[in-house]
């Protein structure tokens, strides 16, 4: 927490309460997330973690509270300018274009930002060298992929954009031990070759608290844990809640 | 749950013909216990009150026997031209006919185009007709842009063609404008009002749109038949200014062209010069289309078309992205509405009903939601049909009906339901993108 880091945060999100209509579903988040970073957010089903991810991207929008990136403050940027900024996120459930090919998937990534056509190629060979799958598969409709190969297609999509930030929902959502922790070894890739700063939501939280720095844990809209990856690991009423299966019945 | 039911699955597809002779003998089946009562035994009340009956077991037997040859028509013709996505039973030599044919269907048709004043110069009937259809085709690409790109359900398209042929015809009538000046106007007018209704339904989807867009073509058509100041009421336009040719009239005078060309006058002329001038502007509209998929601006709305929230997520604008969807759209339908108007010289409200939108829409969900080619086939069989049955009236609806139930069993996804990817990476991988296989490189 106080690990000394005079560095304004990339991200800061403080005291950001959202709702939809009358159902609170943040209820005064604080988190920071410092360039160079993979910060873990775990919480129950519910908990409004993809709320959280969502706000930032400024939909459902803060009824109170700031979000800053970079210094500047995003709180009323609308959704289509925070793309610009160079945010990206891969949203839960994958939600690739199904009957647009893997190429022009990417491109869609491509086109929030405008970007040269050297930019654009680089992008590409980043995306397939992380993963090589969607190279043998450019042509193919994105429906037709397989769950794991459409979740590398969603996070390739998101890195089209040249992000700096990288929000991540659920990238393991019903894909084999395997495959899951291919998408955790890219992401883990990602954040040490290019310095490229994570925040990922997982169910998974034995997983993402090994991947990431820090995590945070939320319930009902609220943070109500935070600290390293190993000792939110260690925590009793962590393990109790989320990696000891201790909860499903 | 067993491999008893009839329903093909393209994994486990039996080898043809078992499989085709067993759903026929289930169908014949069904047929016989179905019809044996209704059909074999015909009763009725004897001369005494009592019931008598007599068999007719003959007929049963046709009926059947019918039902079993048809299935297996029906079910050989849908595995030859099955979904796209379907394994084929296709002979070789057939397969590659029809890729052939489908690589130059699209050039052959449009040299076709280009000659059918030439070919059909004498027959003023057909000429009519091609430029009915060619109008369709021009329509169906516009509405194309709104539903088959971007995914948003217009059922009041003829609104947009109804603002194009009305501003054609008041600007030239009352200020006398001219055709080439008025058409951009009414393309505009038509965008402008495109974003009008753009703007409330930008939150509905689906059915929601559906029926705002449908209120919306009443509410034009309404407008127009009430504002009789301005439009003249259900009596409409009338003397509504032929095209000229860049300024020289199609007119027997002096100054006509014909005379400056120096050949003799011909009505056939201006029915020549409707044609290419209709063909030239639908094929703007699709050139049009085809460039702006490839544009950031076109790929946006078939994004929208597929996923919404994943398009926010991308951080693409939806709400310009549905407005300008609507916009384009609309402009076609608006520059359509003004050459409706140029060729009829007259129009009234009753040719802006919702029948014309239905059938715009209909051409564009049969030719295959996005496909440029296939709304023009479907706009050609669609209206040629239409006339090719015009002898038997009272079966037109029938046959019509038939036809497209027909069509939508063997090609769910419409005449063409594949779409052309947009984005290639490498010329070697530019192909398309249904020639999936697995396991290769
Ligand atoms: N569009 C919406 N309209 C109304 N309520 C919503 C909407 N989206 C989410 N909610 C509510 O907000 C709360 C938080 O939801 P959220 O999706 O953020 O949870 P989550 O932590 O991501 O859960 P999960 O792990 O199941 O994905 C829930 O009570 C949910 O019912
Ligand atoms: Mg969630």
């Amino acid at each position: 927490m106080s690990a000394a880091q005079a560095t304004t945060p990339l991200l800061a999100v403080r005291g950001v309460r959202a709702a939809y209509g009358k159902i609170e579903a943040l209820k005064g988040v604080d988190i920071e997330i410092n360039a160079g970073e993979i910060v873990a957010l775990i919480g129950a089903n519910g908990a409004g973690k993809s709320t959280l991810m969502m706000t930032i991207f400024g939909r459902p929008r803060a009824r109170a509270g700031t979000i800053e990136y970079d210094g500047q403050d995003i709180t009323g940027v609308p959704t289509h300018e925070i793309a610009r900024l160079r945010i990206a996120q891969s949203p839960e459930g994958r939600r690739i274009f199904p009957r647009m090919s893997v190429a022009e998937n990417l491109q869609m990534g491509a086109d929030a930002t405008e970007c040269s056509e050297a930019e654009r190629e680089a992008g590409l060979e980043r995306v397939f060298a992380l993963f090589p799958r969607l190279k043998e598969r450019v042509a193919q409709r994105g429906g037709t992929l397989s769950g794991g190969e459409q979740q590398m297609l969603a996070i390739g999509r998101a890195l089209m954009s040249r992000p700096r930030l990288l929000m991540l929902d659920e990238p393991s959502l019903g894909l084999a031990p395997l495959i899951a922790r291919q998408i955790f070894d890219a992401i883990r890739t990602l954040n040490r070759q290019d310095g490229l700063t994570v925040l990922i939501v997982e169910q998974n939280a034995n997983h993402a608290l090994k991947l990431a720095h820090r995590g945070y844990v939320m319930v009902n809209g609220l943070i109500t844990l935070t600290g390293t990856g190993s000792e939110l690991l260690q925590r009793p009423e962590i393990r109790a809640a989320y990696l000891e299966g201790g909860r499903h019945g | 749950m067993s491999a008893t039911s009839a329903r093909p699955s393209h994994a486990a597809q039996p080898s043809g013909s078992a499989f085709i002779l067993k759903k026929a003998l289930i169908s014949a089946a069904v047929a016989l216990v179905l019809f044996s009562l209704m059909i074999g035994v015909r009763t009725e009340a004897g001369p005494q009150g009592g019931l008598i009956y007599w068999t007719r077991f003959g007929d049963l037997a046709a009926l059947v026997g019918t039902v079993f040859g048809g299935s297996i028509i029906i079910e050989l013709l849908r595995q030859w031209w099955g979904p796209v996505d379907k394994d084929r039973i296709v002979p070789k030599p057939v397969q590659s006919a029809m890729s052939f044919a489908g690589r130059w269907l699209a050039p052959a048709l449009l040299v076709f185009a280009f000659l059918v004043p030439v070919i059909f110069y004498n027959q003023r009937y057909i000429l009519d007709l091609s430029i009915l259809v060619l109008t369709y085709v021009m329509l169906g690409w516009g509405l194309n842009v709104v539903v088959g790109l971007a995914g948003l359900l217009d059922l009041g398209y003829v609104a947009f063609y109804a603002v194009g042929a009305y501003s054609y015809a008041l600007l030239a009538t009352n200020f006398g404008l001219s055709f080439w000046v008025c058409l951009p106007l009414a393309g505009i007018l038509a965008a402008f009002w495109g974003v009008l209704l753009g703007f409330p339904v930008l939150r509905l989807r689906g059915d929601y749109l559906a029926i705002v867009t449908l209120a919306f073509g009443e509410i034009i058509r309404l407008v127009i038949i009430n504002w009789q100041s301005l439009t003249g009421g259900p009596n409409g336009v009338s003397g509504i200014p032929r095209p000229t040719m860049f300024g020289i009239p199609l007119t027997p005078g002096d100054d006509g062209l014909a005379a400056k060309l120096g050949i003799e006058f011909s009505p056939t002329h201006r029915i020549v010069f409707l044609f290419y001038l209709i063909l030239a502007m639908a094929l703007l509209t699709n050139w049009v289309t085809i460039r702006l998929r490839r544009l950031p601006i076109g790929r946006a709305w078939e994004a929208l078309r597929e996923d919404e929230v994943a398009c926010r997520a991308l951080g693409i604008n939806v709400t310009t992205t549905k407005l300008t969807a609507f916009a384009t759209g609309a402009m076609f339908g608006g520059f359509a509405g003004a050459f409706f108007a140029t060729r009829q010289g007259f129009i009234s409200p009753e040719s802006f009903t919702f029948q014309e939108s239905a059938l715009v829409l209909a051409i564009v969900v049969l030719g295959g939601m996005g496909s440029q080619l296939g709304v023009a086939l479907a706009a050609l069989t669609m209206i040629g049909g239409f006339e090719l049955f015009r002898g038997f009236d009272q079966y037109r609806m029938l046959v019509f009906g038939i036809a497209m139930v027909l069509l939508m069993i063997w090609r769910p996804r419409g005449l063409i339901g594949h779409r052309a990817p947009t984005v290639f990476l490498e010329r070697n991988q530019a192909i398309s993108s249904d020639l999936v296989k697995e396991g290769h490189g």
